[in-house]
């Protein structure tokens, strides 16, 4: 039996309802078949601190990439994840994790290259089950192995390498990180380790949007109207355009990819995970300084 | 890589990672980090007298005291939220409170590759035990000699 959507107020506004459920939606319907919960940290190890009880863990930096080459794992390793955690083809998923659920946005993501269908954010994420005082556990979750088909990731829809936003200079793109990252003072965020970029700046024409622009205090998404505000009116972005979001390595800015693909209904966004740490370190590709966009070269 | 240049608490705790898998690495690390002492009330609302850490993930603040018995004193504060930061916190100070200073600085800045933790933890996130060994070294060198 197909989980049912949320039908909160507040997310019908949006372009795609069904791909968010509120936190009373989520306490309602745990444990039921069909859905499975998964947390997506930026932390290793803060899901092994408390969870909400039956979800299961996925690591982004253990788990979703691929342990050589810098890529995400392939279609039969994704299935191996999916299968150990219960997970089937047809099965809900909904993620939710710290920070704004910047982490489980970007698992997704990685979800969305595989065509996963049913994929869902709880809006709030871990801070706001939390601050409402929902139950938490240590239980360790013991998903029953189940099949998941080997499933080709497609990387030509949703996901944009270097060689695609060369072509797409001169047209809208948006810069996630914050603004000294995006003027080229700083090489990584604030408070954060360096990464090794050896450029600073951003990509000519990129928009600056600070990916939590779009979180409200409690770390749910802002209402659609407080992001047409944002994205539509400041920005000048139209549902039409083909745009490409970048941060660092891709996570921040799958936030924006969600916000802007499901929240916002714009059918051409792409994530360039290569990001910034890519970009800042190839040889002879432009680069703006400052806090204006740029031009990109003739 | 040879335990014999770390102080004995240290070297033990090496021992006790490398010994297990990589579950139990992070199992391990997560005891660890729920053992961090709390801040002794003179750092307590006192993040000026500490000194952060930026290379880590999570905003974590150090303080570093040499007695006059030249021996070492570790106080950290990282928030409940960032257990792998607080691991960390907690593997300098299992291993190196109390330790003489010249013991301290001669601990190998690659000391944490022992521990097996990349493959757990990912490489990315082990920076910040890199920044917190040398902060720490830094402490101890400034106030060991001043």
């Amino acid at each position: 039996m197909p989980v049912p959507n949320d039908t909160h107020p507040k997310l019908a506004a949006y372009a795609h309802p069904q791909r968010l459920v509120t936190t009373e939606w989520l306490a309602e319907h745990l444990g039921q078949p069909g859905l499975v919960v998964v947390e997506s940290d930026e932390d290793v190890l803060l899901y092994d601190t408390g969870h909400i009880p039956g979800s299961v863990k996925v690591d982004w930096h253990t788990e979703l990439n691929d342990p050589v080459t810098r890529d995400y794992v392939d279609g039969v390793r994704f299935a191996e994840i999916c299968a150990e955690r219960g997970i089937r083809r047809d099965t809900t998923v909904v993620f939710y994790g710290d920070k704004n659920n910047w982490w489980a946005t970007y698992a997704l993501w990685v979800f969305s290259l595989f065509g996963h269908p049913d994929v869902r954010i709880l809006d709030g994420g871990r801070a706001k089950w939390i601050a409402e005082g929902r139950e938490l556990t240590r239980d360790v979750s013991k998903p029953e192995h189940v099949e998941y088909p080997v499933v080709e990731r497609d990387d030509t829809v949703i996901r944009a390498f270097k060689a695609d936003v060369l072509v797409h200079l001169g047209h809208p793109m948006v810069d996630v990180r914050s603004p000294g990252e995006y003027s080229g003072e700083l090489l990584h965020m604030p408070d954060y380790p360096q990464e090794g970029a050896v450029r600073g700046g951003h990509i000519p024409g990129a928009a600056s949007v600070p990916w939590a622009r779009a979180a409200a205090e409690d770390g749910s998404f802002k209402t659609r109207d407080d992001l047409e505000a944002i994205y539509q009116t400041e920005q000048g972005l139209s549902p039409n355009d083909s745009i490409v979001a970048y941060c660092r390595i891709g996570e921040r800015s799958s936030h924006t990819w969600f916000v802007l693909t499901h929240l916002l209904g714009f059918p051409r966004v792409r994530n360039y995970d290569g990001s910034w740490t890519e970009w800042g370190n190839s040889v002879r590709v432009p680069i703006a300084v400052g806090t204006e966009r740029g031009e990109p070269p003739e | 890589m040879s335990t014999t240049a770390m102080p004995p608490k240290l070297a033990e705790l090496v021992e006790e990672f490398a010994s297990v898998g990589a579950k139990d690495r992070l199992q391990l690390l997560l005891e660890l980090s729920e053992e961090l002492p709390a801040l002794p009330a003179r750092y307590l609302g006192h993040r000026e007298d500490m000194e952060q850490v930026h290379e880590c993930q999570t905003p974590l603040f150090l303080a570093v005291e040499v007695d006059s018995g030249q021996r070492v004193h570790l106080f950290f504060d990282a928030p409940a939220e960032a257990p792998t930061t607080r691991g960390f916190a907690s593997i300098m100070h299992t291993g190196l409170d109390g330790e003489p200073a010249r013991a301290v600085l001669a601990v190998p800045n690659d000391f944490y590759t022992a521990l097996g933790l990349a493959e757990a933890v990912s490489p990315l996130r082990l920076r910040g035990m890199v920044a917190m060994l040398s902060r720490i070294k830094n402490r101890v060198r400034a106030v060991a000699s001043g």
